[in-house]
């Protein structure tokens, strides 16, 4: 690693030059045993033939073809695309929503914004075991409902296949769009006031403004707010196994839960790790460039 | 992470008593039910006995409430055979959260301070390397690190998940301080380097004193995040030490015969206790600690 310059240095700056490296001793070890060497491993076994135990016999890319010719991976994947793709954009609607109307100078505004992020200091097993009660088909909220006259309601997607997904969708959203309404409006006061002005002066519409001149100000608040969802979605396990446990069926299997269960009771390594390895294969090709730019090139000047 | 201070509103002024007005207000009052229903369904089932659960007036008040429910939660609600309740989980929370809190702090400041004031040939590809750990999911790294603690004996123990917390803390920690370092003045630390302060004298006479606001929001974005985790502890603590979240879920996920709503919603309110108090208490640096997450230079 780092090696002091040639250039001669007086030796008390030596002597500080060397507690600053030994303080950095564990940040390089977890920075590099584990983010560069455990990844490496995890890759390196997804080409073995690994079952309980790793071992070191190369089937090359069989593990990832078996992976793709898996039903369950499959529709974990289908699942992960429905559930990210509508999660984020209903958490950034909402958020946005409620980021803008609490910035009308409303009374209580303090009240409402504690009520809206509440959900996202509970953690997703709580949250999961909640909504999996109010969505319990017999005592829940479509019973409520069917007992006040209306007795064609429906609304209990957990024991329903088909819309499933989209009850720990209602739960997921529940738990982050409070999330996006601080970024938001956090966002939102940092806005030039002289922007309302000059709107109001030209007679633009509240809304309009709102839509075509603030919201595109807005953008470095929705790409921070798209990537702290984005990597909440990949990561999707406690909510499911709280609240479905995957089923019924494969209808709310997950990626990440797929890898867990592979790792652990089904005892598949080389499987589970060439899934690993798919779902890292999306954060690299998205994070990896944007760190390397932000961060580590920077660094020769 | 400083501008989030947040001032007053600055959106347009509002018209008088117009449509838009109530318009306004019916939408956070809506908002505001939605978000409050499962708090309030969750209280009021704890609260209820069985019989009264049975009739299916989810929303209803308790007819005679009572936290019967809530002390079965406590002492005697059995997670697979063993009925001593969540109070087990409860407190192998408290013995993971404390010291993972802790020691991801300490070496998180560390970290930031010397990527802050410190530079060496190398220090930015580590910081690099520690922010692509932030957003690598856990899954990708969890085999290789079972393989590591049980070949040095710290699986399934109370140390190894304390050290797994501390792995995963100290990305978003590092981070947390270095943007924290770098918003300081730079004359501050060459100051103290004219005079020959090393170091650590730095570190600890100038660095630490200054840093305790974003040491709060450090405290309440880990307490939250290691009490909250399941995944970790379910994989890595042991059957001795699993915590309160993974207990929660063995606990409802028991049934024997009846499945008993109101202790399934007395230990899920006791298990969001903890974090939902840090929330309620800390307001504004919980908000602080979301926009930490907010990656920037």
């Amino acid at each position: 690693m780092a090696t002091s310059t040639k250039v001669s240095i007086p030796r008390r700056a030596k002597r500080v030059q060397i507690s600053s490296l030994l303080a950095s001793t564990p940040m390089a070890i977890v920075a590099i045993g584990v983010f560069v060497v455990c990844v490496g491993y995890s890759v390196m076994l997804s080409f073995t033939k690994s079952r309980l135990f790793p071992n070191f016999n190369w089937v090359g890319l069989d593990q990832y073809e078996r992976l793709w010719g898996t039903s369950r991976w499959v529709v974990s994947v289908e699942n992960l695309l429905i559930y990210g793709i509508l999660f984020i954009v209903l958490c950034l609607i909402a958020g946005f929503f409620m980021a803008v109307f609490l910035d009308q100078k409303v009374r209580f505004e303090s009240g409402f914004r504690t009520l809206f992020l509440y959900p996202y200091a509970m953690s997703l097993v709580v949250t999961g075991l909640v909504w999996q009660w109010m969505m319990e088909p017999s005592l829940g909220i479509q019973n409520v409902v069917q007992r006040m006259g209306w007795s064609s309601f429906e609304f209990a997607p957990l024991v329903d296949p088909q819309y499933a997904i989209y009850g720990v969708l209602i739960a997921a959203v529940w738990q982050s769009s409070g999330l996006v309404m601080a970024l938001m409006l956090a966002g939102l006061r940092g806005i030039d006031g002289e922007i309302w002005k000059a709107a109001r002066v030209d007679g633009i519409p509240t809304w309009q403004t709102y839509l075509f001149i603030v919201l595109p100000m807005m953008r470095p608040v929705m790409i921070t707010s798209v990537v702290l969802l984005a990597v909440g979605v990949v990561r999707v396990y406690d909510l499911i196994v709280a609240q479905t446990g995957g089923g019924p069926g494969m209808s709310t299997e997950m990626p990440a839960k797929f890898v867990i269960d592979h790792i652990t009771a089904r005892g598949n390594v080389g499987l589970g790790m060439a899934a690993a390895t798919m779902m890292l294969l999306p954060v690299l090709l998205v994070i990896g460039p944007w760190i390397y730019r932000e961060y580590v090139r920077p660094a020769k000047h | 992470m400083e501008q989030i201070q947040l001032m007053g509103p600055q959106g347009p002024k509002p018209k008088q008593t117009s449509v838009s007005r109530v318009g306004v207000y019916v939408f956070l009052v809506s908002a505001a039910i939605f978000f409050c229903i499962p708090l309030y369904v969750m209280l009021i089932t704890s609260l209820k006995g069985m019989p009264e659960i049975r009739l299916g007036e989810l929303f209803a008040l308790p007819g005679d409430p009572s936290f019967a429910a809530w002390v079965k939660a406590w002492s005697e609600a059995c997670s697979g055979v063993e009925c001593n309740g969540i109070q087990t989980g409860f407190w192998n929370s408290v013995k993971i959260t404390i010291p993972s809190v802790a020691i991801s702090i300490i070496l998180g400041s560390i970290n930031g301070y010397a990527l802050s004031f410190w530079r060496f040939k190398g220090s930015n590809l580590l910081f690099g390397l520690l922010l692509f750990g932030a957003f690598v999911p856990f899954q990708v790294v969890i085999f290789p690190l079972i393989i590591f603690l049980r070949e040095v004996g710290l699986y399934g123990s109370l140390t190894g998940i304390i050290l797994i917390h501390t792995i995963f803390g100290m990305p978003i920690m590092t981070l947390l301080f270095r943007n924290y370092f770098a918003s300081l003045p730079d004359e501050l630390f060459k100051a103290a380097r004219v005079d020959g302060a090393n170091f650590w004298q730095i570190f600890f006479q100038i660095m630490m004193p200054l840093s305790i606001p974003v040491t709060v929001v450090a405290v309440i974005l880990q307490t939250t995040g290691i009490w909250n985790d399941y995944l970790l502890g379910l994989i890595f603590a042991g059957r001795d030490n699993l915590p309160m979240t993974v207990q929660l879920n063995n606990i409802v996920a028991t049934t024997f015969g009846v499945r008993e709503y109101n202790v399934n919603m007395a230990a899920t309110i006791l298990t969001a206790i903890v974090p939902l108090a840090i929330y309620l208490l800390s307001g504004k640096y919980f908000v602080r600690g979301i926009a930490a997450g907010a990656v920037k230079g």
